[in-house]
């Protein structure tokens, strides 16, 4: 007989708008205290202290545009963030400051969220939606210099990146791209080329969202349609479908593997937050919860196992934290 | 005193002649507490002392019996104690008979339900008693049967007549039952049909109550009469009296020896269930999974049975929400819409303005058709929306029905409701466009769809009250709050002046001044809500003006919600209507009104009514002194 679902361990509410995308940073050692970042449609940044369920800071950097992507470089002191007024902002929160350091001009009117690899210590590198249509730079941070532009060939009608990941084989290789197109394929790229390396075609409709094991080279994506897509990458460096999941309803916003590559949550547009087993694509899990659409999942990164918890961001304002499967 | 007679003659009539005389100077205190405990411990084994204790008893002349029996019945531990310090001088004495079964407990309310139990409990103690047991229910039955007896009566009296029948009741047997059965059923007919008709739910719990009591006690087999009604303290408490367990119940006459041990029996039994140990509730585990062995295939699924398709949405338009409220046969798009009703309206006041009547004739119809949580409220909040958006149009519609032939009481009563919810919110001054409006300095009106709205009225009439005084003392501590034009001061009269129109109009299906009297009492309270709220706006001298004539006509009504609608309605207009516009144009009608408050303070039954009335006359007085300390 198996249990209900579980609730949620605490609700954070507060930030007053639609919450788009969300960040963990719980790595730190004690007296640290484990932090998550939110980015909302009012332009907000919301750093929320875990230990008392409250807003610790509120960032205003995007002048009230909608924050789509936050990610944090090395540690919480260092943050990245993305908004619709076409930047990227880089903030400074060492000792209490909220200062903006420095800011990309992305000009690019999308919603595709950038990527970050580290490639060395304080060397970043950042894939994020170029100005034109179809294209992806690459950028390396902090020195804002340009390491490459992905342009698809001419005539492949690949439409916008809608979501892209960066990584690594192992540590020290040539970083990989990894695109998701309005299409509905998915591209690698390779960056020192500039090539594309191999496409697949998933979906039949745009790719909302992916993520990517980098161990077993294997991913996932999903779509406005009911379809998840599992593929993986063999030794040639090709893209194959290996298996395909039907869900109930239509529409996934945010996919995400747990750093231990054990479970993955989906946020769905049915308001519902779907938990798999990695390996099998077991589905484990459906949380009800929200109210509404779910824009953004996280996994927190604690060091600890059982303290692990996932995050999800909705359109009904509120961000949910459950703690599953520790 | 400690003597023992062994067989002489003596006479204690003097002894009784003291005591009568000491009791009826009101010294019953002090004597009876030292003589009941010394007698009850001499009584309890010596039979020659119960004759003694008797005989003093009888002895007393009759003008100091009833002082005497009076005292003794109250200072009596328990029943079978009084029965053994009065013997059957209930049954020889007339006096005594009078002041047991009619006095204290026809004419009198004020003791305790332990007097009651001691007093019944002696009557059911001897068979020579019982037959004035039978007799005391059938007179106590016909006082809480008669319907004048429940209006005129207070809620008090109502209530300790109730609690002698049960305790009654919970002392008759079978066999005295089945003699009365015929009679005890008629009026218990009677009564929970004057009781039920009462506006006052504490009189209709009580008369729920007893019936419920009653048909169990006469139709031990067949199906009994079950209310539904709220299970609060009193109820509970009479329903409590009903269980008798008297340790003692059958012997008659000379008392026994043996019936003694079991005096310092046990208390009623019942039993406190043991406590529970709570049951174990299955500890749920959030993390089912072994997440110490590798393999995923060990993480257990939990349920997901709940993963359905999503449901159909609610419409977006306005239009399209009244098509699917008139015509649609999908009940999921039904429930659908009525949820999503209210902020439709709000969010989109232009188009709802297109519409507004016919929706709001829609609403008011509106069946529930599906069992959606909350649909009284949801349809509530649906007309309020409607009518703040438009609301000189959709209030003409709404008060023109509310006249109209063949509405049902609940949508008449639901008219009423949403019209005052409607000026509530049209009255506040809207802060950031929210239509939350708390704010702490100002009582909040909550109208809830219960009936209890009279007891947050006489709340709010006091706080008002004390706000006022209050004001001089404070400064200016508060923020300022946005301020905006009075929305309700265009719309007042639309709400107020059809209402009050054709109240003395009968139609066939709907006599406000007949049958149904309780929506008069709430249509009184209505207009009282208005005309507060009215305050500030240009009509509220008409509106005064008019509903203080309203009020004169109603003055006599014999049913006190009513009543004390009509005194909240004279408190609007005091607090509502400008000092200075109440002394030039409203002279004679508030001259008028003062008499006849004085009148209430004085004579009529409710107690409510009388706080009401006092009220509103130093509401007057502090009128009067305001105006007379302002410079002219």
């Amino acid at each position: 007989m198996a249990l209900p679902p579980p609730d949620p361990q605490f609700v954070l509410r507060g930030t007053s708008a639609a919450v788009h995308t969300l960040h963990f940073s719980c790595g730190s050692q004690e007296p640290a205290v484990p932090v998550l970042f939110s980015g909302s449609e009012n332009g907000f940044i919301h750093v929320w202290n875990l230990k008392t369920h409250r807003v610790d800071t509120a960032l205003d950097g995007h002048g009230r545009k909608s924050v789509y992507c936050v990610e944090t470089m090395g540690g919480k002191d260092q943050l990245l963030s993305q908004g619709r007024d076409q930047r990227i902002c880089l903030w400074d929160l060492a000792e209490g400051r909220t200062a903006v350091t420095d800011s990309v001009c992305t000009e690019n009117v999308g919603f595709c969220r950038c990527s970050l690899l580290k490639v060395a210590q304080g060397r970043w590198l950042m894939a994020v939606a170029a100005k034109a249509l179809e294209e992806v730079q690459v950028l390396e941070l902090p020195s804002k210099t340009s390491v490459c532009t992905l342009k698809p060939e001419v005539g492949a009608k690949l439409g916008m990146p809608m979501c892209l990941k960066l990584w690594q084989p192992n540590c020290g290789s040539q970083p990989l791209l990894l695109a998701g197109y309005e299409d509905g394929s998915v591209v690698l790229w390779n960056l020192s080329m500039g090539k594309a390396l191999s496409q697949l075609v998933c979906h039949q409709e745009p790719v909302m969202s992916l993520d990517f094991d980098s161990e077993k080279t294997k991913g996932i994506s999903g779509s406005s349609e009911k379809v998840l897509s599992i593929w993986s990458l063999n030794e040639q460096q090709n893209l194959q479908v290996y298996k395909t999941h039907k869900l109930v309803n239509a529409g996934i916003s945010d996919i995400t593997i747990r750093p231990d590559k054990k479970i993955l949550a989906t946020a769905g547009w049915d308001h519902r937050i779907r938990i798999f087993g990695w390996k099998n694509l077991k589905p484990l899990a459906v949380l009800d919860y929200h109210t509404a659409t779910v824009h953004a999942v996280s996994f927190s990164d604690h060091k600890i196992p059982s303290e692990r918890l996932l995050a999800a961001g909705s359109k009904d304002h509120r961000i949910s934290i459950w703690s599953i499967y520790t | 005193v400690c003597f023992i007679p062994g067989g002489l003659d003596c006479s204690i009539s003097f002894v009784s002649h003291v005591l009568g005389k000491v009791c009826v100077h009101g010294r019953q205190k002090e004597i009876l507490s030292v003589l009941v405990p010394r007698l009850t411990d001499l009584t309890k084994s010596d039979c020659i002392w119960q004759r003694i204790c008797w005989r003093l008893v009888e002895c007393v002349p009759d003008r100091w019996m009833e002082a005497v029996v009076l005292g003794f019945v109250q200072r009596a531990p328990r029943a079978d104690v009084l029965s053994r310090l009065l013997g059957n001088l209930v049954v020889k004495n007339k006096k005594a008979q009078f002041v047991v079964t009619q006095k204290m407990l026809l004419l009198q309310y004020g003791h305790t339900t332990a007097v009651l139990q001691n007093l019944l409990g002696y009557l059911a103690l001897d068979s020579l008693r019982r037959a004035l047991l039978i007799k005391v229910l059938k007179e106590l039955l016909e006082t809480w049967g008669s319907s004048s007896a429940v209006k005129h009566s207070p809620p008090e009296q109502q209530q300790y007549i109730s609690k002698a029948i049960l305790i009654c009741l919970s002392h008759l047997k079978e066999p005295e039952i089945e003699s009365c059965r015929q009679e005890l059923l008629a009026s218990m007919m009677e009564g929970v049909k004057c009781h039920l008709d009462s506006n006052l739910p504490q009189i209709r719990h009580l008369g729920m109550i007893v019936a419920e009591s009653i048909s169990s006690k006469i139709n031990t087999d067949g199906p009994v009469l079950k209310f539904q009604y709220e299970e609060d303290d009193e109820a509970r408490e009479l329903k409590s009296l009903l269980v008798q367990t008297p340790p003692f119940c059958v012997v008659p006459s000379p008392p026994d020896d043996d019936r003694n041990d079991k005096a310092d029996a046990a208390l009623p039994g019942v039993l406190e269930s043991n406590k529970k140990s709570h049951p174990a509730a299955p500890v749920k585990p959030e993390e089912e999974s072994d997440a110490e062995l590798d393999s995923d295939d060990d993480l257990i699924p939990y349920d997901m049975s709940e993963d359905k398709e999503l449901k159909t949405k609610a419409p977006v338009y306005i239009r399209d929400c009244i098509e699917v409220l008139t015509g649609s046969e999908d009940v999921d798009k039904w429930e659908a819409t009525v949820k999503a009703l209210e902020s439709l309206v709000r969010k989109n006041p232009a188009a709802t303005r297109e519409v507004s009547v016919e929706l709001a004739k829609i609403v008011l119809h509106l069946e529930e058709k599906t069992c959606i949580e909350g649909f009284v409220e949801l349809r509530q909040r649906a007309q309020v929306a409607i009518l703040t958006t438009d609301p000189i149009p959709v209030a003409k519609y709404l008060t023109s029905q509310f006249y109209s032939l063949n509405y049902s009481l609940r949508q008449r009563v639901d008219i009423l409701d949403v019209l005052v919810l409607a000026a509530q919110e049209l009255s506040y001054p809207k802060s950031h466009g929210k239509t939350k409006h708390s704010d702490a300095q100002k009582p909040c009106i909550q109208l809830l769809p219960s009936r209890d709205s009279s007891k947050d009225w006489r709340r709010i009439v006091d706080e008002r009250i004390k706000s006022k005084t209050r004001r001089f003392a404070t400064g200016q501590s508060q923020v300022e709050r946005a301020s905006g034009p009075n929305e309700f001061n265009s719309v007042a009269g639309h709400f107020f002046f059809p209402l009050i129109q054709h109240f003395d109009r009968p139609l066939t299906t709907f006599d406000l001044l007949g049958e149904d009297h309780f929506v008069l009492g709430r249509l009184v309270h209505t207009l009282a809500i208005l005309m507060y709220l009215a305050v500030n706006t240009v009509a509220v001298t008409a509106m005064g003006k008019a509903l203080l004539e309203f009020v004169w006509a109603l003055r006599f009504h014999t049913d006190s919600y009513v009543r004390q609608g009509l005194l909240s309605c004279i408190s609007s207009v005091l607090l509502s209507v400008p000092a200075e516009r109440l002394l030039e144009d409203v002279t004679e009608e508030l001259l008028e009104t003062q008499s006849w408050l004085g009148d209430v303070v004085e004579k009529d039954p409710d107690g409510d009514c009388k706080r009401l009335a006092l009220q509103n006359l130093l509401l007057m007085e502090n009128l009067k002194k305001k105006l007379k300390t302002v410079p002219s």
